[in-house]
Protein backbone atom coordinates (compact mmCIF):
# COMPACT_ATOMS: atom_id res chain seq x y z
CA UNK A 1 0.00 0.00 0.00
CA UNK A 2 2.95 2.31 0.74
CA UNK A 3 4.07 1.92 -2.83
CA UNK A 4 0.92 3.66 -3.99
CA UNK A 5 0.77 6.48 -1.47
CA UNK A 6 4.50 7.23 -1.72
CA UNK A 7 4.48 7.32 -5.50
CA UNK A 8 1.07 8.81 -6.01
CA UNK A 9 2.46 11.72 -8.05
CA UNK A 10 4.04 9.23 -10.46
CA UNK A 11 0.77 7.38 -10.89
CA UNK A 12 -1.14 10.60 -11.29
CA UNK A 13 1.25 11.98 -13.92
CA UNK A 14 1.01 8.70 -15.79
CA UNK A 15 -2.77 8.86 -15.49
CA UNK A 16 -2.85 12.37 -17.00
CA UNK A 17 -0.51 11.38 -19.82
CA UNK A 18 -2.57 8.29 -20.66
CA UNK A 19 -5.79 10.33 -20.44
CA UNK A 20 -4.29 12.91 -22.83
CA UNK A 21 -3.33 10.22 -25.33
CA UNK A 22 -6.83 8.71 -25.09
CA UNK A 23 -8.60 12.01 -25.70
CA UNK A 24 -6.44 12.93 -28.70
CA UNK A 25 -6.82 9.47 -30.17
CA UNK A 26 -10.56 9.37 -29.54
CA UNK A 27 -11.20 12.52 -31.58
CA UNK A 28 -8.69 11.48 -34.21
CA UNK A 29 -10.11 8.02 -34.64
CA UNK A 30 -13.74 9.18 -34.73
CA UNK A 31 -12.86 11.66 -37.49
CA UNK A 32 -10.81 9.20 -39.53
CA UNK A 33 -13.32 6.38 -38.96
CA UNK A 34 -16.16 8.59 -40.22
CA UNK A 35 -14.20 9.50 -43.35
CA UNK A 36 -13.42 5.85 -44.08
CA UNK A 37 -17.07 4.90 -43.49
CA UNK A 38 -18.03 7.65 -45.96
CA UNK A 39 -15.60 6.10 -48.45
CA UNK A 40 -17.12 2.67 -47.99
CA UNK A 41 -20.68 3.79 -48.75
CA UNK A 42 -19.80 6.32 -51.45
CA UNK A 43 -21.12 5.92 -55.00
CA UNK A 44 -17.57 6.23 -56.40
CA UNK A 45 -16.14 2.74 -56.89
CA UNK A 46 -12.43 3.60 -56.39
CA UNK A 47 -13.22 5.31 -53.06
CA UNK A 48 -15.18 2.24 -51.98
CA UNK A 49 -12.19 0.13 -52.96
CA UNK A 50 -9.80 2.26 -50.91
CA UNK A 51 -12.11 2.15 -47.90
CA UNK A 52 -12.57 -1.61 -48.11
CA UNK A 53 -8.86 -2.22 -48.52
CA UNK A 54 -8.01 0.04 -45.60
CA UNK A 55 -10.42 -1.72 -43.28
CA UNK A 56 -9.39 -5.19 -44.33
CA UNK A 57 -5.66 -4.57 -44.09
CA UNK A 58 -5.56 -2.55 -40.88
CA UNK A 59 -8.25 -4.46 -39.02
CA UNK A 60 -6.57 -7.78 -39.68
CA UNK A 61 -3.10 -6.72 -38.52
CA UNK A 62 -2.13 -6.88 -34.84
CA UNK A 63 -1.80 -3.44 -33.27
CA UNK A 64 1.82 -4.17 -32.42
CA UNK A 65 2.59 -4.68 -36.10
CA UNK A 66 0.89 -1.40 -37.08
CA UNK A 67 2.79 0.40 -34.31
CA UNK A 68 6.05 -1.21 -35.28
CA UNK A 69 5.68 -0.32 -38.94
CA UNK A 70 4.96 3.30 -38.09
CA UNK A 71 7.43 3.85 -35.25
CA UNK A 72 10.33 1.94 -36.82
CA UNK A 73 9.39 1.81 -40.49
CA UNK A 74 8.79 5.49 -41.17
CA UNK A 75 12.16 6.67 -39.73
CA UNK A 76 13.77 4.08 -41.98
CA UNK A 77 12.54 6.03 -45.03
CA UNK A 78 13.54 9.36 -43.52
CA UNK A 79 10.32 10.45 -41.79
CA UNK A 80 11.20 11.55 -38.27
CA UNK A 81 8.56 12.47 -35.71
CA UNK A 82 8.36 12.11 -31.96
CA UNK A 83 7.36 8.66 -30.72
CA UNK A 84 4.35 10.30 -29.11
CA UNK A 85 3.12 11.39 -32.56
CA UNK A 86 3.93 8.01 -34.08
CA UNK A 87 2.15 6.20 -31.26
CA UNK A 88 -1.00 8.32 -31.45
CA UNK A 89 -1.04 8.05 -35.26
CA UNK A 90 -0.80 4.27 -35.11
CA UNK A 91 -3.54 4.00 -32.50
CA UNK A 92 -5.80 6.31 -34.53
CA UNK A 93 -5.19 4.45 -37.79
CA UNK A 94 -5.75 1.07 -36.16
CA UNK A 95 -8.91 2.00 -34.27
CA UNK A 96 -10.42 3.91 -37.20
CA UNK A 97 -10.93 0.64 -39.08
CA UNK A 98 -13.14 -0.62 -36.24
CA UNK A 99 -14.93 2.72 -35.86
CA UNK A 100 -15.67 2.63 -39.58
CA UNK A 101 -17.26 -0.80 -39.36
CA UNK A 102 -19.28 0.07 -36.27
CA UNK A 103 -20.50 3.20 -37.98
CA UNK A 104 -21.42 1.27 -41.10
CA UNK A 105 -23.68 -0.95 -39.01
CA UNK A 106 -25.40 2.28 -37.97
CA UNK A 107 -25.69 3.41 -41.58
CA UNK A 108 -27.15 0.05 -42.62
CA UNK A 109 -29.79 0.36 -39.92
CA UNK A 110 -31.28 3.43 -41.61
CA UNK A 111 -34.13 2.53 -43.95
CA UNK A 112 -33.12 2.89 -47.61
CA UNK A 113 -36.14 5.15 -48.17
CA UNK A 114 -34.44 7.95 -46.23
CA UNK A 115 -31.46 8.13 -48.57
CA UNK A 116 -33.75 7.85 -51.58
CA UNK A 117 -35.97 10.65 -50.30
CA UNK A 118 -32.96 12.85 -49.66
CA UNK A 119 -31.73 12.21 -53.16
CA UNK A 120 -35.20 12.92 -54.54
CA UNK A 121 -35.23 16.43 -53.06
CA UNK A 122 -31.89 17.11 -54.75
CA UNK A 123 -29.32 16.64 -51.98
CA UNK A 124 -25.83 15.72 -53.14
CA UNK A 125 -24.09 12.62 -51.75
CA UNK A 126 -22.11 14.68 -49.25
CA UNK A 127 -25.19 16.61 -48.11
CA UNK A 128 -27.14 13.38 -47.89
CA UNK A 129 -24.42 11.78 -45.76
CA UNK A 130 -23.75 14.72 -43.47
CA UNK A 131 -27.33 15.90 -42.83
CA UNK A 132 -29.45 12.78 -43.17
CA UNK A 133 -27.53 9.54 -42.86
CA UNK A 134 -24.63 10.14 -40.45
CA UNK A 135 -26.53 11.99 -37.69
CA UNK A 136 -28.87 9.02 -37.46
CA UNK A 137 -26.10 6.47 -37.95
CA UNK A 138 -24.09 7.92 -35.05
CA UNK A 139 -27.07 7.67 -32.73
CA UNK A 140 -27.69 4.06 -33.64
CA UNK A 141 -24.02 3.15 -33.53
CA UNK A 142 -23.26 4.52 -30.05
CA UNK A 143 -22.98 1.10 -28.33
CA UNK A 144 -20.58 -0.50 -30.86
CA UNK A 145 -18.52 2.68 -31.35
CA UNK A 146 -18.35 3.02 -27.56
CA UNK A 147 -16.96 -0.50 -27.22
CA UNK A 148 -14.34 0.30 -29.83
CA UNK A 149 -13.31 3.47 -27.97
CA UNK A 150 -13.03 1.59 -24.67
CA UNK A 151 -10.90 -1.06 -26.36
CA UNK A 152 -8.74 1.77 -27.72
CA UNK A 153 -8.21 3.22 -24.26
CA UNK A 154 -6.91 -0.11 -23.04
CA UNK A 155 -4.80 -0.57 -26.16
CA UNK A 156 -3.10 2.75 -25.43
CA UNK A 157 -1.09 0.94 -22.75
CA UNK A 158 1.06 -0.63 -25.45
CA UNK A 159 2.41 2.76 -26.54
CA UNK A 160 4.74 2.65 -23.55
CA UNK A 161 6.64 -0.12 -25.34
CA UNK A 162 7.17 2.06 -28.42
CA UNK A 163 9.12 4.99 -27.08
CA UNK A 164 6.33 6.90 -25.35
CA UNK A 165 7.50 7.50 -21.79
CA UNK A 166 5.72 8.69 -18.70
CA UNK A 167 2.38 7.03 -19.37
CA UNK A 168 0.76 4.73 -16.81
CA UNK A 169 2.46 1.56 -17.92
CA UNK A 170 5.82 3.27 -18.43
CA UNK A 171 5.74 4.52 -14.84
CA UNK A 172 4.76 1.05 -13.63
CA UNK A 173 7.86 -0.36 -15.30
CA UNK A 174 9.92 2.40 -13.69
CA UNK A 175 8.62 1.52 -10.23
CA UNK A 176 8.94 -2.24 -10.49
CA UNK A 177 12.21 -2.33 -12.34
CA UNK A 178 14.50 0.49 -11.30
CA UNK A 179 12.96 1.26 -7.91
CA UNK A 180 12.56 -2.41 -7.05
CA UNK A 181 8.95 -2.25 -5.90
CA UNK A 182 6.62 -5.21 -5.58
CA UNK A 183 4.82 -5.56 -8.94
CA UNK A 184 1.48 -6.77 -7.52
CA UNK A 185 0.29 -3.52 -5.87
CA UNK A 186 1.80 -1.45 -8.69
CA UNK A 187 -0.05 -3.27 -11.44
CA UNK A 188 -3.25 -3.42 -9.39
CA UNK A 189 -3.07 0.37 -9.19
CA UNK A 190 -2.44 0.66 -12.91
CA UNK A 191 -5.57 -1.41 -13.45
CA UNK A 192 -7.43 0.88 -11.06
CA UNK A 193 -6.34 4.01 -12.94
CA UNK A 194 -7.41 2.48 -16.24
CA UNK A 195 -10.80 1.73 -14.73
CA UNK A 196 -10.87 5.37 -13.66
CA UNK A 197 -10.85 6.23 -17.36
CA UNK A 198 -12.90 3.39 -18.83
CA UNK A 199 -15.77 3.21 -16.33
CA UNK A 200 -16.70 6.91 -16.58
CA UNK A 201 -16.35 6.55 -20.34
CA UNK A 202 -18.82 3.66 -20.22
CA UNK A 203 -21.25 5.65 -18.05
CA UNK A 204 -21.03 8.58 -20.44
CA UNK A 205 -21.80 6.25 -23.32
CA UNK A 206 -24.85 4.87 -21.52
CA UNK A 207 -26.06 8.41 -20.93
CA UNK A 208 -25.52 9.37 -24.58
CA UNK A 209 -27.29 6.23 -25.72
CA UNK A 210 -30.34 7.06 -23.62
CA UNK A 211 -30.32 10.64 -24.86
CA UNK A 212 -29.90 9.80 -28.51
CA UNK A 213 -32.01 6.71 -28.85
CA UNK A 214 -34.18 6.63 -31.97
CA UNK A 215 -37.58 5.15 -31.24
CA UNK A 216 -38.71 3.10 -34.14
CA UNK B 1 -9.19 6.71 0.48
CA UNK B 2 -12.00 4.40 -0.40
CA UNK B 3 -9.70 2.10 -2.29
CA UNK B 4 -7.56 1.17 0.66
CA UNK B 5 -10.40 -0.71 2.29
CA UNK B 6 -11.24 -2.34 -0.99
CA UNK B 7 -7.79 -3.38 -1.87
CA UNK B 8 -6.28 -5.19 1.08
CA UNK B 9 -8.31 -8.42 0.88
CA UNK B 10 -7.93 -8.45 -2.87
CA UNK B 11 -4.20 -8.01 -2.60
CA UNK B 12 -4.00 -10.96 -0.27
CA UNK B 13 -5.93 -13.07 -2.70
CA UNK B 14 -3.61 -12.09 -5.54
CA UNK B 15 -0.64 -12.90 -3.38
CA UNK B 16 -2.05 -16.36 -2.87
CA UNK B 17 -2.68 -16.84 -6.56
CA UNK B 18 0.79 -15.57 -7.31
CA UNK B 19 2.25 -18.00 -4.81
CA UNK B 20 0.38 -20.91 -6.38
CA UNK B 21 1.55 -19.85 -9.83
CA UNK B 22 5.09 -19.46 -8.59
CA UNK B 23 5.06 -22.95 -7.11
CA UNK B 24 3.69 -24.27 -10.38
CA UNK B 25 6.41 -22.57 -12.35
CA UNK B 26 8.99 -23.90 -9.94
CA UNK B 27 7.68 -27.40 -10.35
CA UNK B 28 7.76 -26.99 -14.11
CA UNK B 29 11.28 -25.65 -14.22
CA UNK B 30 12.37 -28.39 -11.89
CA UNK B 31 11.06 -30.95 -14.37
CA UNK B 32 12.06 -29.16 -17.53
CA UNK B 33 15.45 -28.05 -16.33
CA UNK B 34 16.64 -31.62 -16.39
CA UNK B 35 18.45 -31.07 -13.16
CA UNK B 36 17.76 -34.53 -11.85
CA UNK B 37 21.04 -34.97 -10.13
CA UNK B 38 21.31 -38.63 -9.26
CA UNK B 39 24.27 -37.84 -7.10
CA UNK B 40 27.00 -37.67 -9.68
CA UNK B 41 29.28 -38.51 -6.81
CA UNK B 42 31.39 -35.43 -6.38
CA UNK B 43 34.00 -37.27 -4.42
CA UNK B 44 36.43 -34.40 -4.66
CA UNK B 45 34.88 -32.80 -1.64
CA UNK B 46 37.76 -30.59 -0.79
CA UNK B 47 35.29 -27.87 0.09
CA UNK B 48 35.12 -26.19 3.39
CA UNK B 49 32.49 -27.39 5.80
CA UNK B 50 29.84 -24.91 6.75
CA UNK B 51 28.09 -24.28 9.99
CA UNK B 52 24.81 -26.18 10.30
CA UNK B 53 21.70 -24.23 9.40
CA UNK B 54 23.40 -21.77 7.10
CA UNK B 55 22.35 -21.30 3.50
CA UNK B 56 25.73 -22.64 2.40
CA UNK B 57 25.28 -25.87 4.32
CA UNK B 58 21.77 -26.38 2.95
CA UNK B 59 22.91 -25.81 -0.61
CA UNK B 60 25.99 -27.98 -0.22
CA UNK B 61 23.85 -30.81 1.14
CA UNK B 62 21.32 -30.44 -1.65
CA UNK B 63 24.12 -30.46 -4.20
CA UNK B 64 22.21 -28.17 -6.50
CA UNK B 65 21.30 -24.52 -6.76
CA UNK B 66 18.90 -22.28 -8.67
CA UNK B 67 20.43 -19.03 -9.89
CA UNK B 68 18.76 -16.03 -11.49
CA UNK B 69 20.46 -14.13 -14.29
CA UNK B 70 19.57 -12.19 -17.40
CA UNK B 71 19.12 -14.05 -20.66
CA UNK B 72 19.42 -11.01 -22.91
CA UNK B 73 22.48 -9.09 -21.74
CA UNK B 74 25.42 -9.62 -24.10
CA UNK B 75 28.67 -10.18 -22.21
CA UNK B 76 26.94 -10.67 -18.85
CA UNK B 77 24.06 -13.08 -19.20
CA UNK B 78 22.97 -14.10 -22.66
CA UNK B 79 21.16 -17.28 -23.60
CA UNK B 80 21.81 -18.21 -27.18
CA UNK B 81 21.12 -21.46 -28.94
CA UNK B 82 22.71 -23.49 -26.18
CA UNK B 83 20.72 -24.47 -23.14
CA UNK B 84 22.80 -22.42 -20.75
CA UNK B 85 23.28 -18.68 -20.49
CA UNK B 86 26.76 -17.28 -21.00
CA UNK B 87 28.49 -14.20 -19.66
CA UNK B 88 30.39 -12.60 -16.83
CA UNK B 89 27.47 -12.78 -14.39
CA UNK B 90 27.06 -16.44 -15.21
CA UNK B 91 30.76 -17.16 -14.62
CA UNK B 92 30.73 -15.30 -11.31
CA UNK B 93 27.68 -17.29 -10.21
CA UNK B 94 29.46 -20.50 -11.24
CA UNK B 95 32.45 -19.56 -9.08
CA UNK B 96 30.13 -19.06 -6.10
CA UNK B 97 28.39 -22.39 -6.75
CA UNK B 98 31.71 -24.16 -7.15
CA UNK B 99 32.75 -23.05 -3.68
CA UNK B 100 29.70 -24.87 -2.37
CA UNK B 101 30.71 -28.06 -4.14
CA UNK B 102 28.07 -27.68 -6.84
CA UNK B 103 29.26 -28.25 -10.39
CA UNK B 104 27.87 -26.53 -13.47
CA UNK B 105 25.49 -29.37 -14.36
CA UNK B 106 23.62 -28.95 -11.10
CA UNK B 107 22.86 -25.29 -11.57
CA UNK B 108 19.36 -24.43 -12.72
CA UNK B 109 19.30 -21.06 -14.49
CA UNK B 110 16.20 -18.91 -14.16
CA UNK B 111 15.65 -15.77 -16.19
CA UNK B 112 15.35 -12.73 -13.94
CA UNK B 113 14.61 -9.56 -15.89
CA UNK B 114 14.96 -6.33 -13.93
CA UNK B 115 11.36 -6.12 -12.77
CA UNK B 116 11.15 -9.49 -11.04
CA UNK B 117 14.56 -9.84 -9.39
CA UNK B 118 13.52 -8.82 -5.87
CA UNK B 119 10.33 -10.87 -6.04
CA UNK B 120 12.13 -14.03 -7.10
CA UNK B 121 14.63 -13.64 -4.27
CA UNK B 122 11.92 -12.94 -1.68
CA UNK B 123 9.87 -15.92 -2.81
CA UNK B 124 12.92 -18.16 -2.50
CA UNK B 125 12.59 -19.18 -6.12
CA UNK B 126 16.28 -18.51 -6.62
CA UNK B 127 19.12 -18.73 -4.10
CA UNK B 128 20.97 -15.83 -5.63
CA UNK B 129 20.70 -13.37 -8.49
CA UNK B 130 23.64 -12.24 -10.61
CA UNK B 131 22.07 -10.07 -13.26
CA UNK B 132 23.84 -6.71 -13.86
CA UNK B 133 22.22 -5.85 -10.56
CA UNK B 134 23.13 -2.33 -9.48
CA UNK B 135 23.36 -1.95 -5.71
CA UNK B 136 21.07 0.81 -4.47
CA UNK B 137 19.29 1.71 -1.25
CA UNK B 138 15.78 1.22 -2.53
CA UNK B 139 16.56 -2.34 -3.53
CA UNK B 140 18.37 -2.96 -0.25
CA UNK B 141 15.06 -2.56 1.53
CA UNK B 142 13.86 -5.83 0.07
CA UNK B 143 17.03 -7.88 -0.43
CA UNK B 144 20.68 -8.04 0.63
CA UNK B 145 23.55 -7.41 -1.77
CA UNK B 146 26.89 -9.22 -1.63
CA UNK B 147 29.67 -7.44 -3.41
CA UNK B 148 30.13 -5.44 -5.57
CA UNK B 149 31.91 -7.80 -7.89
CA UNK B 150 32.14 -5.30 -10.74
CA UNK B 151 31.83 -1.56 -11.11
CA UNK B 152 30.26 -0.36 -14.32
CA UNK B 153 29.74 3.27 -15.24
CA UNK B 154 27.26 5.03 -17.43
CA UNK B 155 28.37 6.55 -20.74
CA UNK B 156 26.87 8.08 -23.86
CA UNK B 157 26.89 6.56 -27.35
CA UNK B 158 26.26 8.59 -30.50
CA UNK B 159 26.43 8.18 -34.28
CA UNK B 160 30.00 8.14 -35.56
CA UNK B 161 29.51 11.28 -37.67
CA UNK B 162 28.12 13.26 -34.73
CA UNK B 163 30.46 15.76 -33.10
CA UNK B 164 27.82 17.88 -31.37
CA UNK B 165 27.48 15.63 -28.35
CA UNK B 166 30.55 15.33 -26.17
CA UNK B 167 29.03 13.88 -23.03
CA UNK B 168 25.92 13.99 -20.85
CA UNK B 169 26.33 17.75 -20.40
CA UNK B 170 25.44 18.34 -24.05
CA UNK B 171 21.76 17.56 -23.47
CA UNK B 172 21.05 20.55 -21.24
CA UNK B 173 22.66 22.91 -23.75
CA UNK B 174 20.51 21.73 -26.62
CA UNK B 175 16.94 20.74 -25.66
CA UNK B 176 16.27 19.34 -29.14
CA UNK B 177 18.61 16.44 -28.57
CA UNK B 178 16.95 13.15 -27.67
CA UNK B 179 18.52 10.35 -25.68
CA UNK B 180 17.36 6.75 -25.46
CA UNK B 181 17.55 4.21 -22.65
CA UNK B 182 15.61 1.25 -21.30
CA UNK B 183 12.38 1.99 -19.45
CA UNK B 184 12.68 1.68 -15.71
CA UNK B 185 16.42 1.15 -15.74
CA UNK B 186 18.88 2.89 -13.45
CA UNK B 187 20.62 4.60 -16.42
CA UNK B 188 17.29 6.10 -17.49
CA UNK B 189 16.84 7.45 -13.97
CA UNK B 190 20.41 8.78 -13.87
CA UNK B 191 20.33 10.65 -17.17
CA UNK B 192 17.19 12.55 -16.15
CA UNK B 193 19.20 15.04 -14.10
CA UNK B 194 21.26 15.89 -17.19
CA UNK B 195 18.24 16.81 -19.29
CA UNK B 196 16.62 20.18 -19.88
CA UNK B 197 13.18 18.61 -20.25
CA UNK B 198 11.62 15.22 -19.63
CA UNK B 199 10.60 14.86 -23.26
CA UNK B 200 14.26 14.45 -24.22
CA UNK B 201 14.25 10.95 -22.81
CA UNK B 202 12.94 8.17 -25.04
CA UNK B 203 12.57 4.74 -23.50
CA UNK B 204 12.22 1.24 -24.91
CA UNK B 205 12.12 -2.21 -23.41
CA UNK B 206 15.46 -3.32 -24.88
CA UNK B 207 18.66 -1.58 -26.01
CA UNK B 208 18.52 -3.00 -29.52
CA UNK B 209 15.49 -0.78 -30.18
CA UNK B 210 17.44 2.22 -28.86
CA UNK B 211 20.28 1.38 -31.24
CA UNK B 212 17.81 1.17 -34.10
CA UNK B 213 16.31 4.54 -33.17
CA UNK B 214 19.81 6.03 -33.07
CA UNK B 215 20.59 4.67 -36.52
CA UNK B 216 17.41 6.12 -38.05
CA UNK B 217 17.90 9.57 -36.44
CA UNK B 218 14.90 9.21 -34.14
CA UNK B 219 17.21 9.83 -31.18
CA UNK B 220 20.66 11.43 -30.99
CA UNK B 221 22.23 9.31 -28.28
CA UNK B 222 21.89 6.11 -26.29
CA UNK B 223 22.98 5.93 -22.69
CA UNK B 224 23.58 3.02 -20.34
CA UNK B 225 26.43 1.17 -18.63
CA UNK B 226 29.68 1.25 -20.58
CA UNK B 227 29.86 -2.53 -20.99
CA UNK B 228 26.52 -2.70 -22.74
CA UNK B 229 27.43 0.23 -25.00
CA UNK B 230 30.68 -1.45 -26.00
CA UNK B 231 28.67 -4.45 -27.12
CA UNK B 232 26.42 -2.22 -29.24
CA UNK B 233 29.36 -0.34 -30.75
CA UNK B 234 30.98 -3.65 -31.59
CA UNK B 235 27.87 -4.81 -33.43
CA UNK B 236 27.28 -1.52 -35.28
CA UNK B 237 29.96 -1.90 -37.98
CA UNK B 238 31.45 1.48 -37.20
CA UNK B 239 28.17 3.40 -37.17
CA UNK B 240 28.30 4.26 -33.45
CA UNK B 241 30.92 5.55 -31.04
CA UNK B 242 31.12 6.18 -27.31
CA UNK B 243 31.83 9.75 -26.19
CA UNK B 244 32.84 11.28 -22.85
CA UNK B 245 33.84 9.64 -19.61
CA UNK B 246 31.74 7.47 -17.35
CA UNK B 247 29.61 9.77 -15.22
CA UNK B 248 28.10 7.34 -12.72
CA UNK B 249 29.23 4.40 -10.66
CA UNK B 250 27.11 1.30 -11.04
CA UNK B 251 28.35 -1.29 -8.60
CA UNK B 252 26.97 -4.70 -9.56
CA UNK B 253 26.16 -6.95 -6.61
CA UNK B 254 24.85 -10.45 -6.02
CA UNK B 255 21.29 -10.34 -4.75
CA UNK B 256 20.38 -12.72 -1.93
CA UNK B 257 17.63 -13.04 0.68
CA UNK B 258 17.44 -10.07 2.99
CA UNK B 259 19.44 -10.45 6.17
CA UNK B 260 21.41 -13.55 5.18
CA UNK B 261 24.74 -12.07 6.30
CA UNK B 262 26.52 -15.42 6.55
CA UNK B 263 25.79 -16.18 2.89
CA UNK B 264 26.77 -12.64 1.95
CA UNK B 265 30.08 -13.01 3.79
CA UNK B 266 30.69 -16.33 2.08
CA UNK B 267 30.14 -14.75 -1.37
CA UNK B 268 32.45 -11.85 -0.55
CA UNK B 269 35.17 -14.24 0.60
CA UNK B 270 34.72 -16.49 -2.44
CA UNK B 271 35.01 -13.54 -4.81
CA UNK B 272 38.14 -12.36 -3.05
CA UNK B 273 39.65 -15.80 -3.42
CA UNK B 274 38.67 -15.86 -7.08
CA UNK B 275 40.36 -12.54 -7.62
CA UNK B 276 43.55 -13.85 -6.00
CA UNK B 277 43.74 -17.12 -7.92
CA UNK B 278 42.97 -15.50 -11.27
CA UNK B 279 39.59 -17.12 -11.91
CA UNK B 280 37.90 -13.72 -11.61
CA UNK B 281 40.07 -12.33 -14.39
CA UNK B 282 39.53 -15.46 -16.45
CA UNK B 283 35.76 -15.12 -16.05
CA UNK B 284 36.05 -11.61 -17.47
CA UNK B 285 38.35 -12.26 -20.41
CA UNK B 286 36.26 -15.21 -21.57
CA UNK B 287 32.99 -13.24 -21.61
CA UNK B 288 32.55 -9.45 -21.45
CA UNK B 289 36.29 -8.96 -21.94
CA UNK B 290 36.01 -10.20 -25.52
CA UNK B 291 34.50 -6.89 -26.62
CA UNK B 292 37.03 -4.60 -28.20
CA UNK B 293 38.09 -1.67 -26.06
CA UNK B 294 37.21 -3.18 -22.69
CA UNK B 295 39.72 -3.34 -19.89
CA UNK B 296 40.13 -6.09 -17.34
CA UNK B 297 38.57 -4.91 -14.08
CA UNK B 298 39.95 -5.40 -10.61
CA UNK B 299 37.59 -6.68 -7.96
CA UNK B 300 36.15 -3.65 -6.11
CA UNK B 301 36.35 -3.56 -2.33
CA UNK B 302 33.28 -5.31 -1.00
CA UNK B 303 30.66 -3.52 1.06
CA UNK B 304 30.17 -4.72 4.62
CA UNK B 305 27.60 -7.49 4.94
CA UNK B 306 24.72 -6.11 6.97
Amino acid sequence: MNVITENFDLFFQGFLKTLGICIICMFGTLALGTVVAGFRVSPVAPLRGVGTMYVNVVRNCPLTVVLFLIAFGLPEIGINQSYYTFGCAALIIYTAAFVCEALRSGINAIPAGQAEAARAIGLTFTQNLSSVILPQAFRTAIPPVGSVIIAMIKNSAILGAFGVSGDLLGNAILLTSSRGQDPTPVYLSIGFFFLLITIPAGLLLMYLERKAVILR
Amino acid sequence: MKTSTLRSPRRLRTAKVAAVVAVGVLALTACGGGSDSDDTGDAEATQATFEAGTTMETLQKAGKITIGTKFDQPGFGLKGLTDEPEGFDVEIAKIIAEGLGIDDDNITWVETPSAVRETKIEDGEVSLVAATYTINDERKERITFAGPYYEAGQQVMVRSDDSAITGPESFKANPDLKVCSVAGSTPADNISSYLASKSQLVTFDVYSKCADALRTNQVDAVTTDNVILLGLVGASEGKFKVVGDTFTKEPYGIGIKKGDTAFCQYIVDTLKKASEDGSYEEAWTETAGKVEGSTVPTLPTADACA
